[in-house]
């Protein structure tokens, strides 16, 4: 059994990291957003994979439910056909992607240090069966411990739907 | 083999129930059609379909072939990986569904401790499959119902997960089959305990599958077929099949929350059969099916060719051998077979009982502008269902904090729901009729 | 078991490639996409050592980090649009008004 989760975390890895490549290299702003969504399944997948299955029904719904169809409307709304026979890469993409794996580069360094002296990073995860349900879990701290937060995140989204219609909306 | 060994639970009957949901799924979609269509001529003083098999009954069968063999027709610039992808993506998310669905006590593909939230999450999954096949067909009719279609599907998906959310409250836990063990002890189903939630759920169980009077994208008389426009043949029925698929999973999340799921009406009505422990109520189902079996071989004689004569005479040795396999658990030795056979068949009763207030409302009212659709949603649906929400929870609050019975503070909280759901559409009314400056700009 | 050096370096190459998504595409949909890839690879992270160091705070930030994406998904869409309709581009190179 174990080894079947094992298997499936590579899988999904993959999956999430094969997918990211085609969402910033595709040249079709639709098919880039089909591979978001199929690195986001398989995120999910790797949540689940780790025992929090609430997070992963979370994820669907909110990120790939919600989130990507306000993306592929937009996408749909706006005018393709002249964005894609543009040049898709800016000016300065080589600078760019070599700035860019530099920072990887720094974080694996960093990464690699800590590995070495034995730091927490090189065990593996707690076991299943001490682990409540995820759901119980995951209520108890969001409304007892971070309820502050909680609440502060509704206004924030209550903020967020009015800028998005003022924003959207012909005339105010 | 050791039959309740783990692997067995754990990998075998999955498969095989999975297995027998992928295959009798498109039979049974077939066959809802074939009753819509019946009732459809029934509520219109005709007949319906009469030839392909006795009183239509083989015409599934005969639509599937002609489908199969109808020319695959992909537009010119249509983006033929998404224009594949789409039907696809429809279907698979429609099956997924099942996975979580409880038809009996032993009969279930995977007993998830979310079950509710991961059927929430497929059916909005199930949204890509409209949205895409509409921009894949590079037709403007067809982008235009995708994206309302979408948009329609989205507005009355929060509407009807505050309804089950409210429905959650009661039951106490995300898993489906708890679910019905709580209204097992409870003794009520929770559609006499939350009656706005289960209304608001059927209001937006139509408006998820698109069903009249809310099926403007794909209406014929309006944007020609809105999606599914430039699909023919295999593609079509894929469509066709994910939708009813569809229709068939609200319909079963709708009776597993509100109905009972495949407990027995009046389950603690206790009338036996004089003499024997056999209960009355558990005699029906096997002298329904005998009922039918009998009126089968009562037209056998009337049939104007022998060919129908042969399939009437048929079905009645199908419903024969249901009617004994529905009998089967009365003999007290296979007793512990009850629950699983019973349950399958009281589910699927409900569910076609659901599934006919579909029908029936389809052939009833006209079909919804998309302004009053989108209104309709967002200003009517989304607050009452929040209001429910709020008046379950105060209802549970007060029957674990302060001493009431449930019942009674529910249904306190049920009538508070229902002022404010008659304040709603006044005030909504009066708003419909303001000067036209109010709604007008974009 | 998986080690958790594992959930780390996942996490780090979505972000890389997000962040690269972000530094080199022209068209401004696909930046917010690259952004979301971002969000994610920090939400892998938090996931991964919530589980590790048995609590559930890192969960519960991984919600609120989702929370956050979709509230900025929307503004940023909504902005997108209303740029669309005055001035016909997509393209983050030509949305230079603030230029001199």
């Amino acid at each position: 059994m174990a080894a079947g989760t094992t298997l499936l975390f590579y899988f999904f890895a993959a999956l999430a990291v094969l997918s990211a490549i085609f969402v910033v290299t595709a040249r079709n702003a639709v098919h880039s957003a089909i591979f978001l969504i199929t690195a986001l399944l398989a995120t999910a997948g790797i949540y689940l994979q780790l025992q929090a299955e609430f997070l992963f029904a979370v994820q669907i719904i909110l990120y790939v439910g919600g989130i990507m169809v306000l993306f592929i409307f937009v996408i749909m709304l706006v005018n393709l056909d002249v964005a894609m026979r543009q040049e898709q890469f800016n000016r300065q993409w080589l600078a760019a992607s070599l700035i860019a794996l530099a920072l990887g580069a720094q974080l694996l360094f960093a990464f690699w240090l800590v590995r070495h002296q034995g730091g927490v990073l090189s065990h593996a995860p707690a076991a299943a069966a001490a682990l409540q349900p995820n759901t119980e879990l995951v209520a108890q701290g969001l409304f007892r411990d971070y309820v502050l937060p909680f609440e502060i995140a509704s206004i924030l989204l209550l903020v967020a739907m009015i800028g998005a219609v003022v924003m959207a909306k012909r005339r105010i | 083999m050791n039959f309740s060994s783990d692997i067995f639970h754990a990998y075998v009957f999955p498969i095989l129930f999975a297995v027998i949901i992928v295959l009798l799924l498109p039979l049974l979609a077939g066959y809802i059609v074939l009753l819509e269509r019946k009732v459809m001529a029934d509520m219109q003083a005709r007949l319906g379909p009469m030839r392909v098999g006795p009183h239509g009954l083989l015409q599934p069968i005969a639509d599937a072939v002609k489908l199969l063999i109808k020319e695959d027709i992909i537009p010119e610039s249509a983006d033929k990986t998404i224009f594949w992808l789409a039907p696809v993506l429809s279907v698979t998310a429609a099956m997924l569904a099942y996975a979580a669905i409880p038809f009996g006590p032993v009969f279930q593909i995977a007993d998830l401790n979310i079950g509710l939230l991961f059927i929430l999450g497929i059916s909005a999954m199930g949204i890509y499959g409209i949205v895409l096949g509409g921009w894949a067909s590079n037709s403007h009719y067809s982008l235009l119902g995708a994206l309302r279609s979408a948009a329609q599907l989205v507005s009355y998906e929060t509407a009807g997960g505050l309804a089950l959310i409210s429905v959650l409250l009661v039951g106490g836990s995300l898993s489906m089959r708890s679910l019905v063990e709580a209204q097992e002890r409870g003794g009520f189903w929770f559609i006499f305990l939350v009656p706005v939630g289960f209304f608001i759920y059927l209001v937006a169980s139509i408006a998820e599958t698109n069903r009249a009077p809310f099926d403007l994208p794909e209406a014929e008389s309006e944007l020609v077929a809105g999606y599914m426009t430039e699909y023919s043949g295999f593609r079509w029925a894929l469509y066709f099949l994910g939708e009813y698929a569809n229709m068939i999973v609200v319909a079963a999340i709708a009776t597993t929350l509100f109905l009972g799921g495949w407990l027995r009406p009046l389950a603690s009505f206790q009338a036996h059969l004089p003499g024997t422990s056999i209960e009355l109520l558990d005699l029906v189902p096997a002298l329904l099916f005998l009922g039918v079996a009998g009126y089968c071989f009562s037209l056998t004689r009337k049939q104007p060719v022998k060919i129908q004569e042969a399939v009437m005479a048929l079905f009645g040795f199908i419903c024969l051998a249901l009617a004994g396999v529905l009998a089967l658990p009365l003999i007290p030795r296979f007793a512990g077979l009850m629950p699983g056979i019973h349950g399958a068949f009281w589910f699927l009763a409900k569910v076609v009982a659901y599934l006919y207030v579909f029908l029936w409302l389809r052939f009833t009212f006209p079909r919804y502008r998309f302004d009053q659709l989108m209104r309709l949603g967002w200003h009517f649906l989304i607050p009452l269902s929040l209001v429910n929400v709020l008046g379950v929870g105060v209802a549970v609050v007060l029957h674990q904090q302060a001493g009431w019975g449930l019942g009674a503070a529910l249904m306190v909280t049920t009538v508070a729901t229902l002022l404010v759901a008659a304040w709603l559409a006044v005030a909504d009314e009066r708003h419909a009729t303001a000067p036209a400056s109010m709604a007008g700009g974009e | 078991m998986v080690p958790a050096s594992h959930y780390f370096l996942l996490s780090l190459a979505l972000f890389i490639v997000g962040v690269i998504g972000v530094l080199t595409r022209r068209n401004v949909i696909i930046i917010l996409m690259s952004i979301e890839l971002i969000l994610n690879a920090v939400n892998i992270n938090l996931m991964a050592f919530a589980r590790l160091l048995g609590s559930v705070n890192g969960q519960i930030f991984a919600i609120f980090v989702i929370t956050d994406a979709a509230a900025e998904a929307a503004v940023g869409l909504g902005i997108i649009i209303a740029y669309f309709r005055n001035r016909e581009t997509l393209l983050a190179d030509e949305m230079d008004l603030l230029k001199w």
